[in-house]
């Protein structure tokens, strides 16, 4: 034990062998098949247990030396053959034969049971590859410009009025009216309303709620008809309108955070608790 | 030596004055991108006599309310579980179940018969979530993703929101620079995953942004500052996507017939030719 075999592993507790015919695997006196003359092992070829016996008469003829006995698939039957063939050997081989008969059907029987399942397939990653990808990924990052692109398309929405009636820019509404006015060629209207187009954003909310009666807009049906969603909407567009002009990126801290953007955090909540059940 | 030229240029249009030939427009892949011949015309007949007919018809047509099942690959790590909620949470009308185990072949048929119209599948390796499979449910095509850099809402958001209470609205989709057949299709299938009517009142919005062949998915909160201005603030998990592999039928492995695969040798020999 304590010379050279070239199937020793020695590990901090214990010593391995690493020979094939070993019958338990590790490296002992008893448990070595160079070391003894008489000797037997099963192993598993296939899915089928064979039984390996090694006796002194053939220990001249090195090919021949090892003898190979099928074992019946049937766990009990296979015993009983072990047993047949050890019949005059040593307690410790029997034993541990049939241990080691015991542990490999087991893991065979697992082994067919896994293949029924889904099995996990293990893909390997190349890493040039990889590294390749992440690079390319990030250069098309910086390339795609997200948030511009996003807002470009969020104001092409809003131009082609795909939000309808719910932002009230009215420079919008206006050129549309002044549009469809052209064709009716009313061009004292327009003047008013290039007018009221000047004045403030927050007044000209006003200005459009009270026009209930929209004489001059006839022929916009979108601001008639929707001339009391207008007064209902109103107030959230004009606390939107309000809240738009005062907020940075914030979209939901209250109106006067510009100022004091840290102290009053309590009073920010309240106001906008309240704004939004108003509006809803 | 090229500042050298890049100073004489510019000393040369500054003589020249106003009669300098104009600034010459810097290459950029996507403008030298090969030209695919399956890029999508926007008037083409045969395109739209395609998406009249194909699987996604029903819910263009409004026919159909998407439902979605989103599930995992087995055993969910921490990470993987919260990037489901979240991607739950964006997508209206959809629920996440756990799978113990459960082949794909056998929920299929059940989440048929429970009419659900999309089922993803996040797969997960080492504790972070890196593929997505995307089918649509009554007989449809699959695809399978790659995904990448994925960030959890946690990890977006500096500033914590003081409203917590998120209300699941029915967000707009932006579907950006979907040009080839493929990719068309491909944005269909997304576009297929939100009902059709946006509630605006919520004011957010879902982009999937195709660049080069990876699309980007952000989920943000906009709002307008004026009518030339808007202001948007990223809210939702956002990862990158890339294409590997479009199957016509449901998920199927081994004999489902693939429309496009991603196959290495071919088609990543030049750096200016992009499928999607």
């Amino acid at each position: 034990n304590r010379q050279f075999c070239s199937y020793k592993i020695t590990t901090k507790t214990q010593n391995f062998c690493r020979n094939e015919y070993n019958l338990t695997g590790l490296c002992n006196r008893s448990s070595c098949p160079l070391a003894n003359s008489q000797y037997a092992t099963i192993r598993e070829e296939k899915g089928r247990c064979y039984l390996y016996m090694k006796t002194i008469e053939r220990a001249a003829f090195p090919r021949r030396l090892w003898e190979r006995v099928l074992l019946n698939k049937n766990y009990e039957k296979a015993l009983e053959e072990i047993d047949e063939n050890l019949i005059y050997w040593p307690r410790f081989v029997r034993h541990k034969c049939k241990q080691r008969f015991t542990k490999i059907t087991q893991y065979l029987i697992r082994i067919r049971k896994l293949t029924l399942k889904r099995q996990r397939k293990l893909v390997p990653l190349r890493r040039k590859i990889e590294r390749r990808e992440k690079r390319r990924e990030e250069k098309a990052l910086v390339a795609a410009q997200l948030d511009n692109a996003i807002e470009k398309e969020l104001l092409e929405r809003l131009k082609q009025d795909t939000y309808g009636d719910i932002y009230n820019f009215p420079i919008h509404a206006f050129d549309k009216a002044l549009q469809q006015q052209d064709a009716e060629s009313e061009s004292e209207s327009d003047a008013e309303k290039e007018e009221e187009d000047e004045e403030d954003m927050d007044k000209r909310d006003f200005v459009e709620a009270d026009d209930s009666d929209l004489s001059d807009f006839e022929d916009m049906d979108k601001l008639e008809t929707s001339s009391e969603e207008e007064q209902e909407v109103e107030e959230e567009v004009q606390k939107k309108a309000s809240r738009s002009k005062s907020k940075g990126k914030t979209p939901l801290k209250g109106p006067a955070r510009r100022k004091r953007p840290y102290i009053e955090i309590e009073y920010e909540k309240e106001t906008e608790t309240a704004t939004k059940t108003k509006a809803a | 030596e090229k500042l050298a030229a890049k100073k004489k240029r510019r000393k040369e249009r500054e003589a020249l004055g106003d009669k300098a030939p104009p600034k010459a427009i810097p290459k950029t892949i996507e403008n030298q991108r090969v030209y695919d011949e399956t890029t999508v015309d926007p008037n083409d007949e045969e395109v739209a006599f395609d998406e009249a007919t194909d699987e996604f018809a029903p819910y263009f047509n409004r026919q159909t309310v998407p439902k979605i099942l989103i599930t995992t690959s087995d055993r969910p790590r921490g990470r993987t579980v919260r990037f489901c909620e979240q991607l739950s949470s964006v997508i209206p009308n959809s629920h996440v179940y756990y799978r113990r185990g459960l082949a794909l072949k056998r929920i299929i048929p059940q989440c048929i018969a429970r009419d659900f119209t999309d089922l993803i599948v996040i797969n997960e390796d080492r504790k972070i979530p890196n593929g997505l499979v995307l089918s649509h449910l009554p007989d449809g095509p699959t695809a399978h993703f790659r995904m990448s850099s994925v960030r959890l809402r946690k990890e977006i958001k500096v500033r914590l929101q003081q409203n917590s209470e998120r209300k699941e609205h029915v967000p707009e989709v932006i579907l950006n620079n979907f040009t080839t057949r493929l990719g068309h299709s491909i944005g269909r299938m997304f576009a297929s995953l939100f009902p059709h009517d946006p509630q605006f009142i919520g004011r957010q919005v879902a982009t999937f942004h195709n660049q080069r062949d990876y699309i980007f998915f952000r989920f943000h909160r906009y709002i307008f500052k004026s009518e030339k201005k808007v202001g948007i603030q990223e809210l939702g998990p956002r990862f990158t996507l890339k294409l590997r592999s479009l199957q016509k039928g449901t998920f199927d492995s081994k004999f489902g017939e693939y429309e496009w695969i991603h196959k290495r040798r071919e088609m990543d020999t030049s750096r200016r030719k992009f499928h999607l």
